[in-house]
């Protein structure tokens, strides 16, 4: 394995002109809705993938409090508005909180995604070599809607990502929910797959790529999913620390920019999601949170759980920033996929 | 410059307009209608077979820009390198395939 370090916030930096960019073409991006409350409830991970713009690792402590985890269940309840909830991290489960988390808002009636790395079921807690094996029944059992990457159908390109060894890992996690009926047609148990590209290109389109996965996951592994979605690399944190090693920064935000689409920008996640980050802070997105771009009220003021306002949060002005071409670019990006 | 074929150089493609602009339009947009768009073959098998010939043409620069087309279009590893088979085996047979006019000249020239 690489040595892990930890990482500082690397921002995209402010030459590629997002926010001018909209200006000049007349786009405005309000929030249209808070239907989508994100929560980054650790950085804690199994794994070190090359892209992550969380920065996780299994070193990784950060944790969403107690307190946090009943404040997301309170903000729920209080808001019908607001029906999924969609859990990340790091890899979510790791998190000492997060079956009561997941019960208790399917108990609310929300729609609840997480984001399963898959390997997790078999590497279990990599600080206290926990088991993880229960979570396919336990997804099973709370009807959860299950998003896992895996950025390609064959092994190489994978495990360049991702790391040595996930992608035979991830077909045995992706059979043991298949047997439970996950990603079976008819079943209402979801199984989604993410795509993201293994380097600096843009992800090819969101339907045929879907179709080589059905086709080949089946054939060579007798697997079935419901649907792929594809994402763009952010150029942010680690990915960014990528390009610039590898000379690739600058030739990445130009094939962005050069890329961008208007119709991808009016379907961004921003508009419709907040994120939550550990320490209860409230962002635009997973990316703002990790570049820790609070998201603010139109006084400027920082938006947080502890003291959460809906219509003081949906009346917000989204902060974007050039890493933000990466959502808005060919067909767009965002954690359900192509956006246009 | 100090060397031929820099890399940088392939985002001045462009600049073939200079000097010709209403032709660069034409072959432009000829380009981009074949390469950009499914058709009678999808894009992925048209960025395989540019893929191709860029290797065949010994093009740096195309072989750079099929190579992120070919990724850009969901194509893996192995279906480039086999692309770049069908060039070198086709560059092969090309060769071989001369040897007849060889054998035929040979004929000639034996008693």
């Amino acid at each position: 394995m690489k040595s892990i370090v930890q990482l500082k916030v690397v921002p995209a930096a402010s030459n590629y002109g997002f926010v001018g960019l909209l200006r000049a073409r007349g786009i405005e991006l309000p929030p249209v809705s808070i239907e989508t409350l994100q929560v980054n409830i650790t950085k804690l991970c199994n794994q070190v993938c090359r892209h992550c713009h969380v920065d996780a690792s299994p070193q990784r402590k950060e944790m969403l409090s107690p307190e946090g985890v009943a404040k997301c269940l309170e903000i729920l309840e209080r808001h019908p508005q607001i029906t999924k909830l969609d859990i990340t991290g790091g890899a979510p489960e790791l998190h000492p909180g997060f079956d009561r988390f997941v019960e208790r808002a399917v108990a609310l009636g929300k729609h609840v995604m997480v984001r399963h790395n898959l390997t997790v079921q078999l590497d279990g807690h990599p600080q206290t070599g926990e088991s993880k094996e229960y979570l396919p029944q336990f997804f099973a059992k709370n009807r959860i809607e299950v998003i896992s990457s895996l950025p390609y159908y064959q092994e190489y390109f994978t495990d360049a990502q991702r790391g040595s060894g996930v992608f035979k890992k991830s077909m045995e996690a992706m059979q043991r929910l298949n047997a439970l009926g996950y990603g079976v047609e008819g079943s209402g148990l979801a199984l989604n797959l993410v795509y993201n590209p293994v380097g600096p290109y843009l992800p090819a389109a969101q339907a045929g790529l879907e179709a080589d996965y059905k086709r080949e996951l089946r054939h060579k592994y007798g697997l079935v999913f419901n649907r792929l979605y594809t994402i763009t690399n952010m150029p942010i944190n680690r990915f960014k620390l990528h390009l610039d090693k590898s000379g690739q920064y600058e030739a990445y935000m130009e094939k962005l920019l050069a890329s961008f689409n208007p119709a991808a920008a009016d379907g961004v996640m921003c508009r419709s999601l907040i994120s939550v980050g550990h320490d209860g802070r409230i962002y635009d997105c997973d990316f703002n949170q990790m570049l820790e771009m609070d998201a603010v009220d139109a006084r400027g003021r920082a938006l947080s759980i502890f003291d959460f306002n809906f219509d003081q949060a949906l009346g917000r002005r989204i902060r974007f920033d050039d890493h933000c071409l990466g959502c808005t670019a060919g067909a767009g990006s965002s954690c359900g996929g192509a956006t246009a | 410059m100090s060397n031929y074929y820099e890399s940088d150089d392939l985002k001045k493609f462009g600049d073939i307009g200079q000097h010709a602009k209403a032709l660069a339009d034409d072959f432009f947009r000829y380009y981009g209608n074949v390469t950009g768009t499914d058709g009678a073959l999808t894009k992925r098998e048209k960025a395989l077979i540019a893929l191709a010939v860029s290797h065949a043409q010994k093009c740096p620069y195309c072989i750079d820009a099929y190579t992120t087309q070919c990724l850009e279009t969901g194509a893996n590893p192995e279906q480039m390198m086999e692309a770049v088979h069908v060039a070198a085996v086709m560059q092969a047979g090309i060769t071989l395939v001369h040897s007849v006019q060889m054998q035929n000249h040979l004929k000639k020239m034996v008693l």
